[in-house]
């Protein structure tokens, strides 16, 4: 086990540095001076160059590269070329929204989907299962932005239960939460299908196995043997896929953030994209991407330590 | 089961219908802005009515259904064309350097968010349908050359490729005549989730204003440009919002269809 951890934690730093220089790589490769974006197209040449001195755009790739990751380690992000403030202060107030929405989310597509889950195993190939499992096939197809369109449509500019978009902040918590019901909605409905598919599956795969038929032998109805037995074990797929979704979940808001108008975390890399803020880029990309890798890492290691079967291999 | 089959193809077929008669016909020109008939709802001269500069919806939507069939083609043909001799190169060749090298390429590119990524390379290069080609397909690769990987490495082990190893036959020779011939329906599945996938992708890319570009017709920018006006013309977006979902539903229940046909162990584990 101590050398497996290792190994994986050897592939762990390996995944991240690999990472990091594919990031830095294709931001060197975007086009468009950031200095000249900054300054607009009237700057003077001595002015362009003390703002490249000073944004250390003059050093070369490889001591950028170092000098970045060094800060990274340091937690030290750099300072954002248009807002001119720290990006570790800039991640910090997106993650402020990104965070709850995706917790939101996830909270909400698991909701749903366990109850669907566990209805269509238990009643599989009847009404039960066909309605949950028709369900999932069109909450998969529907694109969540036109599905966040329809409950603006609806619950906003109709009903006028939530408001349409915007974020009023943590200030007035209960408002700050209106705002992003509908957000998680959108997001969670097409993750809640995913989940429902897989736990549905999950849980066929486990009542063919022994243990149910035992527990059904000794008197549970098939319901039960469901809930005590057969949810258990398959949990660890559906554990794995949540612990992905959290991170696509996070990355995955940048369209819905777009529709909502929510300053979260994929607005900034969106609009930092656009305004050339090559170091707001990497960084949140590099975020992003760690979560993933992390995220990873502790399913597979959650994974052996949960399931005896993989430890004893 | 057959019914998903039947309801898969009757869909992935109606929109390439669509798609094929939009190069020779469709009911009104695109390109034609109409101002005094924007907006109007659905009736016997626009079936699906009219947007916002009052051109016709459905033509648009025919149109734009060329636009998602190539995308999505195109992109999966990438992931193919390249992930498939991969994938079976690093099966033929296990545990060389080109099989772990392709494993951890591959795990590297999948904990990249693919939005954000397609972001970045559409940023980079300019929006684009084909940037965004480009970005869906370059994540295709991976999810093809794992498939054909695990799936070839399975099929290694069988009699049959022991049989033509004996006969003398070289790796690559029994990989294209032995190995590729076993994955075709595998790989006919997964070509159709990644094309629903690659629709639902193009859509959203579109959305943001990083995949097609105007004049061409997109489905996702239909909705893009119909945001602000879905409070009083809302069928300006919902009719290009039930395309996407017909159209990346019926790719996906062709995908189960095709696989409970073409895979006669599924469908008896299934009863």
């Amino acid at each position: 086990m101590p050398l497996s951890l290792l190994r994986r934690l050897f592939t762990l730093a390996l995944s991240l540095i690999a990472a990091s220089l594919a990031i830095f790589l294709a931001v060197e490769v975007i086009p468009g001076d950031p200095a000249s974006t900054m300054l607009g197209l009237e700057a003077r040449p001595e002015t362009l160059a003390a703002l490249r001195a000073e944004l250390g755009l003059d050093q070369p790739p490889v001591q950028r590269y170092l000098g970045w990751v060094a800060g990274m380690l340091r937690g030290d992000f750099g300072i954002s070329y248009t807002y001119r403030v720290p990006v570790s202060e800039l991640i910090a107030d997106r993650l402020a929204v990104s965070l709850p929405l995706a917790g939101l989310a996830l909270v909400l597509a698991v909701a749903l989907a366990l109850p669907a889950g566990l209805a269509a195993a238990a009643w599989r190939g009847r009404l039960p299962d066909l309605a949950v499992s028709g369900g999932a096939q069109l909450g998969i197809a529907v694109p969540n932005f036109w599905l966040a369109m329809l409950l603006v449509t609806l619950f906003a500019l109709r009903w006028r239960f939530f408001p349409s978009g915007g974020f009023p902040g943590w200030d007035t918590p209960l408002q700050a939460l209106r705002a992003l019901i509908l957000p998680a909605v959108a997001l969670a409905l097409p993750q809640a299908a995913i989940l429902t598919r897989v736990l549905r599956s999950a849980l066929i795969d486990a009542q063919g196995e022994d243990f149910i038929r035992t527990a059904r032998a000794k008197g549970l109805s098939r319901g039960q043997a469901l809930r005590h037995h057969g949810l258990r074990n398959a949990a660890l797929p559906v554990l794995t896929l949540i612990g992905l979704q959290f991170s696509f979940l996070l990355a995955g808001a940048i369209i819905i953030e777009q529709v909502f108008y929510l300053p979260g975390l994929g607005q900034l890399i969106f609009k930092a994209i656009t305004q050339r803020d090559l170091i707001t880029v990497e960084s949140v990309t590099m975020l992003l991407v760690c979560a993933v890798i992390a995220v990873t890492f502790l399913t597979d290691v959650a994974h052996a330590l949960a399931d005896p079967r993989l430890r004893r291999r | 089961m057959k019914r998903s089959l039947i309801l898969g193809a009757a869909l992935t077929g109606l929109m390439a219908a669509a798609a094929l008669l939009a190069f020779a016909w469709v009911p009104y020109d695109v390109a034609a802005v109409d101002i005094p008939s924007k907006l109007q709802p659905p009736s016997t001269a626009h079936l699906l009515g009219t947007e916002r500069y009052g051109r016709d919806i459905l033509s648009m939507l025919m149109l734009g259904a060329q636009t998602s069939l190539a995308v999505a083609l195109v992109a999966v043909g990438i992931g193919m064309g390249a992930g498939v001799p991969l994938g079976l190169a690093a099966a033929a060749t296990r545990g060389s350097l080109l099989d772990e090298a392709l494993s951890r390429t591959s795990d590297l590119i999948f904990a990249f968010p693919s939005l954000v990524t397609a972001i970045l390379i559409t940023a980079t290069f300019g929006p684009s349908a084909l940037n965004a080609i480009l970005a869906i397909g370059l994540f295709n690769v991976p999810v093809f050359a794992k498939l054909t990987r695990g799936a070839a490495l399975a099929l290694w082990q069988r009699e049959f490729i022991l049989a033509a190893r004996t006969f003398g036959k070289s790796r690559p020779r029994i990989s294209l005549e032995h190995i590729l011939p076993n994955l075709a329906s595998l790989l006919i599945v997964q070509g159709t989730i990644q094309f629903s996938l690659g629709i639902l992708a193009e859509a959203g890319l579109s959305y943001v204003g990083l995949g097609a570009q105007s004049p061409t017709p997109s489905w996702g920018r239909m909705l893009a440009d119909a945001q602000t006006l879905v409070g009083i013309a809302p069928h300006t977006a919902l009719f290009p919002g039930l395309a996407i979902v017909a159209a990346v539903m019926g790719f996906n229940l062709l995908g189960d269809g095709l696989r409970d046909a073409l895979d006669p162990r599924l469908k008896a584990g299934r009863t």
